[in-house]
């Protein structure tokens, strides 16, 4: 694995009795793409903001490319680049002028400046539209227009919290293949916080789920998977034709069947092994003809609704 | 199309990164004052009645050689200090507005960037955070000395050419010392308003402040020294000079406390070099043994320098708290 390049310590955020983030330990290397998953109000926006150095943590510490966020904010932010929620620029300005003014705060002036904007903006796709005000811009070319301005410094970690809340679909594709390219052809190091899943899932490398304030799971998306299935249980969906009274007697009496349950229309059957072979059997030999079969704990939806029934009963 | 964005970029030293945030911030905020609306507003109603005190000033000035034949008891100080007929001086408009228009420019500094979602945005980048307070407090000052001088420079040409007063070296400089400080008056409530700008998280709430504060030092602080005073030291027909001396000098240090009152007893005092002494003792005193003259702008300077050293104290205040406050606020807008 790749050297490690950003490390949180034991980071926690306390407000009041309230506890945003609980002894977060987190380890990302160089390169990764990581999605910092989880529901709103999971303490995610304040661990970005504590890694940036621009909110206090109670207690531990974070580093990124041993620079300590905490102590050293100026040198961390020299090499991060960060994208908030919401993300807003100075409407009355241009594109260009928004970018310009970014492009000053980090020391890059004139000539430099004005083809690093352009080369960034024809990169989002947004040269057309380079002088015309931000106030015209729709959201997703303003979503654009973050990933330029976030890499107008060039930075070594790109930190995109909610990037695509409030994007039409399209949008969101192209987002996010621009999100994939900073990491492939740019090789930089990629931080995205979303509660949407499915949308971050195709793009992060690894992800970590959080919920109130707890690093919950944390691993490659197959690898979640694994761990969700709930062990010695496997519950399967099945519907078949003609759905009749006969069917679910059949279907208890499969051997390591445990329990039917009626579901939405489906029947869910709980057995303590993966049962669907014995099952496709007793269907055919029936006569019964197959309309739905699916082993559950499988999907993202239920890795992410699993962990968060799990966060929340803790 | 090239995709990889890596360029030489420059490395930033500590000091670089101190100056980067101040002068990019500086810039753009002079920028943008100059194409707001509200400045053009501030400038306006600055401009509209200050030419008014300037012209009732001149007409005053005008019937007043035309009758005696003489212009030699007047010079252009007069044109800023010399109140028309029904109508208050140019010196009077500034000490009143000055306040807001230091406000004006500062209320919305921060919880401004914050509203618009751009304040992470600007402290995502390699700056200090006092470097977003310095930047917006210069660019202000800087837009108000703009201001205040072309004015000023405005009312000494029409004084050359209406009246033909031609000033002397003195004079021009008592003129550019009297619009120094009138820079540093706006500039103490430019400050205070960018202080509530941080504390306040709605630009309605601060500009509301910034209004009460103005009103509360420009008209009831002075009505509250006379009943402080009144009810300290009570002054009846049978008092004695004392009683009245102290009845007069505790309204007097009440009434010092509103930089308005400094701001307008030190111009009076640069502007009129007849003024000898800000007290009324040793003013009395004085006018019995003195020789009748002008103080040299040495002296004039000497008696105001506790007024010039108060309102920069004041400010500097304002200052120190907005550092404190705005190093420990959450930067997040929710």
């Amino acid at each position: 694995m790749a050297e490690v390049i950003l490390k949180t310590e034991r980071l926690t955020k306390k407000y009041g009795r309230l506890v945003a983030v609980d002894r977060l330990n987190l380890e990302i290397a160089e390169g990764e793409v990581f999605g910092l998953l989880g529901p709103n109000g999971a303490g995610k926006t304040t661990t970005i903001l504590m890694l940036l150095g621009l909110t206090e943590p109670s207690s531990g510490k974070a580093t990124i490319y041993g620079r300590d966020c905490t102590r050293d904010p100026i040198g961390v932010k020299r090499i991060v680049g960060y994208l908030p929620d919401n993300v807003a620029f100075y409407n009355d300005m241009t594109g260009r002028e928004n970018m310009r003014f970014i492009g000053e705060m980090n020391g890059i002036y004139g000539k430099a400046a004005e083809e690093r904007i352009d080369m960034l903006l024809r990169r989002v796709g947004l040269q057309d539209v380079a002088d015309k005000k931000v106030r015209a811009y729709s959201r997703g070319m303003r979503q654009r227009l973050g990933i330029a301005d976030v890499l107008m410094k060039d930075p070594k970690v790109v930190i995109l919290d909610e990037p695509t809340l409030g994007i039409d679909p399209e949008g969101v594709h192209e987002l996010l293949s621009l999100i994939k390219e900073l990491s492939e052809k740019d090789r930089r190091t990629v931080l995205i916080s979303s509660h949407q899943l499915y949308q971050v899932q195709q793009i992060c490398s690894r992800v970590g789920i959080f919920v109130s304030g707890k690093l919950v799971a944390c691993g490659n998306i197959d690898s979640l998977r694994e761990a969700t299935r709930a062990k010695d249980i496997v519950e399967i969906e099945y519907l078949a034709r003609p759905d009749n009274a006969e069917l679910e007697q059949m279907l208890s009496a499969i051997p390591g069947v445990d329990e039917v349950k009626r579901e939405r229309g489906l029947y869910v059957v709980r057995a303590k092994q993966d049962v669907r072979d014995a099952l496709v059997a007793a269907t055919a030999e029936k006569g019964y003809s197959l309309r739905h079969l699916r082993r559950l704990g499988g999907d993202l939806d239920d890795i992410y609704r699993r962990y968060f029934e799990r966060g929340g009963a803790q | 199309m090239e995709l990889t964005a890596k360029q030489d970029l420059p490395v930033i030293t500590d000091r670089e990164a101190r100056r980067n945030g101040f002068r990019a911030l500086y810039y753009k905020e002079v920028r943008d004052y100059f194409r707001s609306l509200k400045f053009i507003i501030v400038l306006a109603l600055v401009t509209v009645l200050g030419l008014t005190g300037v012209y009732g000033a001149f007409n005053g000035i005008r019937d007043a050689i035309s009758d005696s034949g003489n212009s030699a008891t007047y010079t252009l100080l007069s044109l800023f200090t010399e109140q028309g007929a029904s109508w208050p001086s140019f010196v009077w408009f500034l000490m009143f507005l000055g306040p807001l228009v230091g406000m004006a420019l500062g209320f919305d500094a921060i919880n401004g960037e914050r509203s618009r979602r751009t304040l992470s945005r600007l402290l995502a980048q390699p700056i200090h955070r006092d470097a977003v307070i310095n930047g917006k407090f210069w660019a202000g000052v800087t837009v108000l000395a703009i201001m205040v001088f072309a004015l000023g420079f405005f009312v000494i040409g029409f004084g050359i050419a209406a009246l033909g007063l031609v000033p002397t070296l003195e004079q021009l400089l008592r003129i550019v010392i009297f619009l120094f400080f009138t820079v540093v008056y706006m500039a103490l409530f430019l400050a205070l308003s960018q202080l509530f700008s941080l504390l306040f998280r709605h630009m309605a709430t601060s500009a509301l402040m910034g209004i009460a504060v103005w009103l509360f030092l420009a008209i009831f602080l002075g009505l509250l020294a006379n009943v402080i005073a009144g009810v300290l030291f009570p002054v009846t027909d049978t008092s004695t000079v004392t009683d009245v001396l102290n009845n007069y000098r505790c309204s007097q240090f009440i009434k010092r406390l509103s930089p308005s009152t400094l701001y307008s007893e030190a111009v009076v005092t640069v502007l009129d070099p007849n003024v000898r002494t800000l007290d009324v003792v040793s003013f009395s005193l004085q006018q019995q043994n003195a020789i009748v003259g002008e103080l040299p702008l040495g002296q004039s300077l000497l008696l105001v320098w506790p007024h010039l050293t108060g309102l920069i104290a004041l400010a500097m205040i304002c200052f120190g708290v907005s550092y404190v406050v705005f190093m420990r606020q959450e930067v997040r807008a929710d």
